[in-house]
């Protein structure tokens, strides 16, 4: 692990180039190091009604790191993954123990502001779900509710976001036709832009690709690729060659539990688990 | 054989479809029919754009539907204005906000409302709505067509409400999720994401709504004063279409101008409700063709 954290070190140097400009944790100014943890979970418990999902996971997440989350179906991921940005919360009868912390803040901590939690930490789903409105009017969407009236500034906006998300050439001519003229993985990576529209600092991604050819699905694992050097990316996937291709680290979930969480290049060479080798060369899941 | 009785099936419904489509002519032309000897004795001009109805008078008789049309259309828009907001409210609150429990006690509320019948609602207008109306506007009383628009849009709000809650449910929960992952809140979701994507079976609902209040009769009579002149605001008197016909047509003598021309009131009427409907349906055609 100590490796590990020089490494992020010194990537994050190179980094601050681009102009991401992310404030540091608060550990950071204490020099504990805690500015390269974006997320950490302690001891986090996650309860449906009764059922527990997920425990007692401890992990941290780093910045500008592609984290993949592999396991099992009905492991926890998606649990674990939206636990992140409270999007359980939806959910009735759920229940947590334990901590997660973002940028060194309890975010489960009474009174703490989920709606701008959920600003910072951004999500794109499973099945793409853009809105019933125009692609132009899907990525302003998190900006207008944010209040933001400037027209120049939005349009400006939507263009960036979508060139971020690789999109733009697709759809610079079309940006009032309806979101649901485009593709299948135009409208992933349309949700994509309209993730990076409110500069989250976080993005989890919930098997982006699962729905989609295996064009479009490379599509998204280089944009993924351009992301990362801006953003803090945790992504779920069934997919061993593409945890393998895009993640930085890998956590591999069974049963609710972290079996075993590493760098992406050792889980796959040579992991410290017996179960972890089994699952990854597909010998049971 | 099964081919046979998928034929016969088929016949079925397709003889139903006829049924109701003739059913449908046949008012139709008899209103026509019934209302055109009217016109050999009042002009057409008179009949729409005149506002004085006085068909009784020794002097001059008098066949103007204009303060009519007004009224029906101030008691009917009044009760939209009313209803449309309260029940738009009810419904995202049941479908997005309430607890089940809430939900559970208050959804048979609403169809109960849907059940009283309206000569109990017009009651309720005599003796509540109309001095609850009369106080607050001190006017000597209150059976105007204020009282008339509030008692349609409570009985215009079931239909609103459970048909906009229908179509509330029916708004995938992948978008409330998209939403409220964006950063939205609860609020903000259900205005700027779930409503628009609604929209069609919201404006179904104040469409159903609107027809129901238009040919609503016995409340509007009991309620609304039925003075027959040209009103001037909500707080006067009002004389609706359906009103003047459920008044007149006991006691007119056959075979007159008279009769005649309360059939041509009910011809208009028949358009009005008829126009309104087809308008919608193009609305609605429209807007879900755009969203797809
Ligand atoms: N809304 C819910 N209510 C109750 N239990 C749930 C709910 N969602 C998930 N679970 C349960 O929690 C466990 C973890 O589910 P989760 O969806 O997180 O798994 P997953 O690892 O994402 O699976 P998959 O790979 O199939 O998406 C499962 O046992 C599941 O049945
Ligand atoms: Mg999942």
């Amino acid at each position: 692990m100590q490796k590990l954290k020089e490494r992020s070190v010194n990537r994050k140097t190179g980094k601050s180039q681009n102009g991401n400009g992310e404030p540091a944790g608060p550990g950071a100014a204490k020099g504990k190091k805690m500015g390269e943890i974006v997320i950490r979970t302690e001891g986090f418990n996650f309860y449906y009604g009764d059922e527990i999902a997920i425990k007692s996971v401890t992990m941290d997440i780093y910045k500008n790191k592609v984290t993949g989350i592999i396991g099992p179906s009905g492991c926890g991921k998606s649990t674990f993954l939206r636990s992140l940005n409270r999007m359980n919360d939806v959910i009735d009868g759920t229940r947590i123990e334990g901590k997660v912390e973002i940028d060194g803040q309890d975010i489960y901590a009474p009174g703490v502001d989920v709606v701008s939690l959920r600003r910072k930490v951004g999500m794109v789903f499973q099945k793409s779900n853009p809105f019933p409105k125009t692609i132009f009017e899907n990525v302003a969407y998190g900006l207008r509710i944010n209040g933001v009236k400037d027209r120049a500034y939005i349009s400006d906006k939507v263009e960036a976001s979508l060139k971020g998300a690789a999109l733009w050439k697709e759809v610079k001519d079309r940006l009032n036709d309806s979101a649901f003229d485009l593709s299948g993985g135009q409208q992933q990576r349309l949700c994509i832009a309209r993730a990076l529209a409110i500069e989250p600092e976080v993005i989890l991604m919930d098997e982006p690709a699962s729905a989609l050819d295996p064009t479009a699905t490379l599509k998204i694992e280089e944009l993924i690729e351009e992301l990362k050097n801006d953003y803090t990316i945790a992504i779920v996937t069934h997919n061993m060659q593409q945890a393998a291709r895009i993640s930085d680290y890998t956590a591999f979930f069974m049963l609710g539990e972290l079996v075993e969480y590493d760098e992406t290049s050792k889980m796959f060479t040579n992991p410290g688990k017996k179960i972890t080798e089994d699952y990854i060369t597909g010998r049971f899941g | 054989m099964s081919d046979l009785k998928e034929k016969a099936i088929h016949g079925l419904f397709m003889f139903n479809g006829l049924l109701v489509v003739i059913v449908l002519v046949g008012i139709f032309a008899l209103l026509v029919g019934t209302s055109i000897p009217a016109f050999r004795e009042i002009s057409l001009k008179e009949f729409l754009f005149t506002a004085r109805w006085n068909p009784t008078s020794y002097v001059r008789t008098q066949y103007g539907i204009g303060a009519m049309l007004v009224s029906t259309a101030m008691v009917t828009i009044g009760a939209l204005v009313i209803a449309f907001p309260l029940g738009i409210g009810t419904a995202a609150y049941l479908s997005d906000i309430a607890s089940p429990r809430v939900r559970e006690i208050a959804k048979p509320i609403i169809e109960i409302l849907a059940g009283i019948p309206s000569v109990v609602i017009g009651f309720l207008g005599i003796v509540l709505v109309g001095p609850a109306i009369a106080r607050l506007f001190n006017i000597p009383n209150g059976l105007n067509a204020l009282n008339g628009s509030f008692l349609l849009a409570i009985m215009a709000l079931p239909t609103i409400i459970s048909i906009s809650e229908d179509a509330l449910k029916s708004v995938p929960k992948s978008f409330t999720e998209a939403s409220l992952a964006l950063g939205s809140t609860h609020w903000q979701t259900i205005v700027k994401v779930k409503i628009p994507a609604a929209a069609s079976g919201i404006f179904a609902s104040c469409m159903l709504g609107m027809g129901r209040a238009i040919g609503e009769t016995m409340t509007v009579l009991m309620a609304t004063g039925c003075a027959p002149a040209m009103p001037h605001g909500f707080l006067d008197s009002v004389r609706t279409m359906t009103s003047t016909i459920a008044i007149e047509l006991g006691e007119v003598p056959y075979y007159t101008t008279h009769y005649y021309a309360l059939f041509g009131v009910g011809l208009v009427l028949f358009i009005i409700t008829f126009l309104v409907n087809m308008i919608s349906d193009i609305v609605l055609r429209k807007y879900q063709i755009k969203v797809r």
